[in-house]
């Protein structure tokens, strides 16, 4: 792809404009200033989101990925680092903070819980994994994954930023400005995915059938 | 080592031969009062034994006998054992027992708790709502006859993992393809969800009746999704202006249901769970817990691994204190730089934790009898170098840095917390009860492990506000070095374990409570054992959930500015506060 | 004067600035280098560091200790005709012991004899639930499955392990944790002879 190629060190620059322009596509400006200032929502659930803590701090340090900026308010977050067990209690919560944050935005599921529910999966109260509700962009394994297994996490994600185009990002297309809402779950004798109102309305009637028969 | 008190201190059947009975069952000890005379016995417990401070109420599901039994822990706030009794009633709907809350104030939560998940009403409780669950939930999640939506079977191991283990998702043999359960018949569409009126009609209990401007009050809620929360609390603040005038926490935002997956889990599974309960002190958890299954199983402790947990469970008291003083800071305004050195010693204790366990946080490290792996050499230096050398200079810089700060000082000193008084009647425990005044630790009231061998001062401060709050963490990460020095200099060589590695252990029937002092209060385990290789009830008893039941007596009356660094000061971790 | 505790204070930041400096001109000094070399990096984790603490993963990575553990893994032999020899013998202590119940095994029949044969057929660890806590190696009764120490496993999808992800050669295991693998290794052998000891004199006899 000859696009490709103009970002590379090594393209041929005729000689009187040496040193005097820079020659990148727009893709990698777009993506290099973005996954350069991927500023986390302030937000934490369980254990993870103390290592989260921990990356943050003097050891760690993800300042320098430009990740230091912890945003306690959705609105002004590029990424929403799911750090714990996600219960159903808070779900609702959780949604509508990650409605509220403008694109483009990632999740990212940190730990056994935020991926799977982890080892609490057969709880009573326990969200099995936040992708069942959220587009998962990075799953990061581990309970809790080290302050270093998270960064590494982190570069995963830049990774996958810098993959994006442009043209073809969900978020400049056409019609689609609210294609990742997701409606509020509701709270009633458990946790009701409004989604899936007629299948739990035919799985509760299935089970009806079963308990007269 | 002491032997163990015994917990017939007083005879409470003889005081009252018409309604109390020695409970007989065998393993079991305490008292059984009947319900109808259960307020008066609280009562002579409390004001002519002494028993002024409750430490636990929880509730029992014995299917089999038709019964359901609440338990109460109650304990001298002069140290000693504590005295155990029991009301029974029958397994019929609605099971009703008395509330005690005239007599201990703080049975709030706890009595809350145990009418959410096992569905026993207490009568004359003033706010008997869900605690952990939300409105309109479907049934009593520890009730034996519950279960949840994943069930696979009564206890584990399950038989689907081996010798024919097809792996499956868990979705995928449930009917509602999820963690989700519902009562036949339900339909999603006609449901009209609880509203939390209730809550907020709780609030106004307190509302002052002054002459001066007639204002409306506001309800603010702060939370779940606060920074200041220490986690995902809620609290709902009702405000005339700026002053609180009630306040109600909502918890379980993280309730992992810790109980319940403890009862399916054999004795050895549970212990790394608890790890997972007050993730900043895994190894205190390790340690109550360890300490209440050898009190069943009537087991000693190797010699050299008590030494061990004394010097693992004294290093994350220090880490513990020092992130309490980095987050209050925070909380404070002063954003990151004490805390960001708070999270440097810390660090460098965890690298002890990973070296010696192999995790960082969650250290999985304690065993019945003993210890994993013994202290390689170099790790046993490092520790050596950081309480001899670092950790006391580090402390010193940290208050140099700190203490005299004016802001600092305006902010903090004089500013109440609790007085002794309410301290006991809310059955608060840890650093906001000594700074009351009260010196109670349990590490001294009733010694376990090693800690009697030990020349330690318990840290006491007197006023009670803020600033001694904060002071008294210091204190005590300096009582915790010292403890540490002599642990390093007297620790002998021998095995680190009493026992033969065995992943099913044999716990005899009966009941046992095991406390310890955590970093942040008492934490207690309440573990029912029926001679099969599940415990049949497991209950934590954690510092920050009792803790918490104060809040409101704290804040009622102070500005809605001082509310975060009140909230500060109980030092609340949510993984032990939800469980 | 009011005021004081506040300059106090700040003079340990101020101090704690210039201890980065310092520290740097004392390893220059002494021609040593401080940042990207393991020795920096150990001291930077000592009693004795100063100064800026961070440690610049991935370029700098912390000095993993033996007992670290991440997720499990199975150990094979390398036989010398190249064929894996796998350790596991499909007993299931280790599904047993698993708290969050995490394993599944599938143990395998001898066709001819129906009887069950010391090899697993099939093998899954949901890697989205294990807790890490290390219960599976510590009980594993044949050195079979072991913690591992890579920790930088972050992946686009949820990860479910089966046996062919889930083996590492015994080499591997003895590289990352080299005392523990001789001790088991020393223990294993020692086992073995006195079984053959055994065996022979029984033959003797």
């Amino acid at each position: 792809m000859e696009n490709e190629k103009l970002s590379l060190p090594n393209y041929n620059i005729p000689e009187d404009l040496e040193n005097v322009v820079a020659i990148t596509t727009l893709d990698r400006l777009y993506n290099w200033g973005r996954r350069s200032s991927v500023w986390p929502l302030m937000f934490g659930l369980a254990c993870c989101a103390i290592e989260m803590i921990a990356a943050q701090a003097s050891r760690y340090d993800m300042a320098r990925f430009g990740m230091e900026v912890m945003r306690p308010t959705p609105r002004q977050a590029d990424m929403m680092l799911v750090s714990g067990t996600v219960t159903k209690k808070m779900l609702p919560a959780i949604i509508r903070l990650y409605n509220q944050m403008p694109e483009p935005k990632y999740v990212v599921a940190m730990g056994a819980c935020a991926s799977s529910g982890g080892p609490f999966k057969e709880g009573y109260n326990v969200v099995a994994g936040i992708d069942k509700f959220l587009p998962v962009d990075v799953y990061i394994p581990g309970c809790p994954p080290t302050p270093q297994a998270l960064i590494a996490g982190m570069i995963k994600l830049q990774e996958k930023i810098d993959k994006q185009s442009i043209k073809k990002v969900r978020w400049y297309e056409k019609g689609r400005v609210d294609a990742n809402y997701v409606p509020m779950p509701i709270l009633g004798p458990d946790l009701i995915d409004v989604r899936r109102n007629a299948e739990i309305k035919q799985a509760a009637a299935t089970r009806a059938t079963q308990e007269s028969a | 080592m002491t032997a163990p008190a015994s917990t017939q201190t007083v005879d409470l059947a003889a005081r009252f031969p018409q309604s109390v009975s020695a409970d007989a069952r065998p393993g079991y000890s305490g008292f059984i009062v009947k319900k109808e005379n259960l307020v008066e016995v609280a009562t002579a417990i409390r004001d002519e034994f002494g028993y002024d401070l409750l430490a636990t109420v929880t509730g029992v599901d014995y299917l089999a006998e038709n019964k359901m039994e609440v338990v109460y822990h109650a304990f001298k706030t002069t140290g000693g054992a504590g005295l155990t009794f029991k009301v029974q009633v029958d397994r019929v709907d609605p099971v009703e027992v008395p509330s005690l809350i005239n007599v201990w104030a703080g049975v709030d939560f706890q009595e809350r708790e145990a009418y959410d998940l096992l569905g026993i009403r207490f009568t004359g409780h003033p706010d008997l709502r869900r605690i952990l669950m939300w409105e309109g939930y479907e049934g009593h999640p520890l009730r034996k006859d519950w279960k949840e939506a994943f069930f696979e079977e009564e206890t584990k191991p399950f038989k689907s993992r081996w010798p024919d283990g097809k792996f499956a998702f868990a979705e995928e043999n449930n009917p509602f393809r999820d963690n989700l359960k519902f009562p036949a018949d339900f339909d999603p569409e006609a449901y009209q969800p609880e509203t939390e009126e209730d809550l907020y009609a709780s609030l106004e209990r307190h509302t002052l009746k002054g002459d001066g401007l007639n204002t409306d009050h506001i309800v603010v809620n702060m939370g779940p999704h606060h920074p200041s929360t220490h986690g995902v609390l809620r609290v709902a603040v009702n405000l005339d202006g700026e002053t609180i005038t009630g306040l109600k926490p909502v918890m379980g935002y993280l309730h992992r249901n810790h109980d319940k997956i403890g009862e399916r889990n054999t004795y050895l599974q549970i212990i790394p769970y608890t790890d997972r309960l007050d993730y900043f002190n895994s190894m205190s958890n390790n340690f109550g817990y360890v300490v209440t299954v050898e009190k069943l199983m009537k087991i000693p402790v190797a010699e050299r691994a008590e030494y061990i947990r004394v010097i693992m469970a004294e290093l994350s008291r220090v880490q513990n204190h020092l992130i309490f003083i980095g987050m209050l800071m925070n909380d404070l305004g002063t954003m990151y730089t004490p805390s960001l050195y708070a999270f440097e010693e810390r660090e460098l204790i965890l690298d002890i934790f990973e070296a010696v366990s192999g995790a960082r946080m969650m250290c999985n490290y304690f065993r019945f009898g003993g210890v994993v792996r013994d202290i390689p050499d170099f790790v046993l230096q490092k520790i050596k170098d950081l309480v001899y050398d670092r950790l006391p200079a580090k402390t010193d810089e940290m208050e140099r840095f700190l203490n005299e700060n004016e802001v600092l000082v305006a902010r903090l000193k004089g500013m109440r917390v609790l007085n002794a008084e309410d301290a006991i009647r809310y059955s608060v425990t840890g650093p906001v009860l000594r700074a009351a005044g009260v010196p109670y630790d349990l590490r001294r009231a009733e010694p376990y492990s090693v800690y009697d061998r030990f020349d330690f001062d318990v840290a006491l401060r007197h006023d009670g506000d803020m600033m001694d709050n904060y002071l008294i963490r210091f204190d005590e990460i300096r009582q915790s070095l010292r403890i540490l020095e002599q642990a390093l200099k007297q620790m002998p060589e021998g095995p680190i374990n009493s026992q033969k590695p065995q992943y099913q252990v044999r716990v005899p029937a009966g009941e046992a409570y095991g406390r310890i002092e955590s970093p942040k209060g008492e934490l207690g385990f309440y573990v029912v054992s029926n001679g099969k290789p599940n415990p049949y009830r497991y209950h934590v008893r954690t510092a920050s959930y009792v803790n918490l039941q104060a809040l409101e007596k704290m804040c009622v009356g102070t500005k809605i500015a001082d509310f975060v660094a009140l909230l500060a000061m109980l030092d609340i971790v949510m993984g032990e506060l939800d469980r | 004067m009011y005021g004081k505790g506040i300059l106090k204070g700040l003079s340990v930041t101020w101090k704690r600035f210039w201890d980065t400096y310092l520290e740097d001109i004392s390893w220059w000094v002494r021609g040593k280098k401080r940042y990207n070399s393991t020795e920096g990096i150990a001291h930077r984790s000592s009693k004795n560091t100063r100064g800026i603490f961070t440690v610049q993963y991935p370029e700098e990575k912390l000095i993993t200790p033996e007992e670290f553990r991440y997720i499990p893994f199975l150990v094979y032999d390398e036989l010398e005709d190249g064929k894996k020899e796998v350790r596991c013998t499909s007993c299931g202590i280790c599904a047993k012991v698993c708290p969050p119940q995490c394993i599944w095994i599938v143990r395998s029949n001898d066709p001819a004899t129906g009887r069950p044969v010391p090899v697993p057929t099939e093998f899954y660890i949901d890697m989205d639930i294990c807790m890490n806590c290390g219960f599976c190696a510590e009980y594993c009764p044949f050195d079979a499955i072991k913690m591992d120490h890579e920790f930088d496993i972050a992946s686009y999808n949820r990860n479910v392990y089966d046996l062919e992800k889930l083996l590492k050669p015994a080499t591997y295991y003895a590289e990352i944790r080299p005392e523990n693998a001789t001790r088991e290794d020393e223990a294993r052998r020692a086992k073995e002879a006195a079984k053959a000891a055994k065996a022979e004199a029984k033959s003797a006899v």
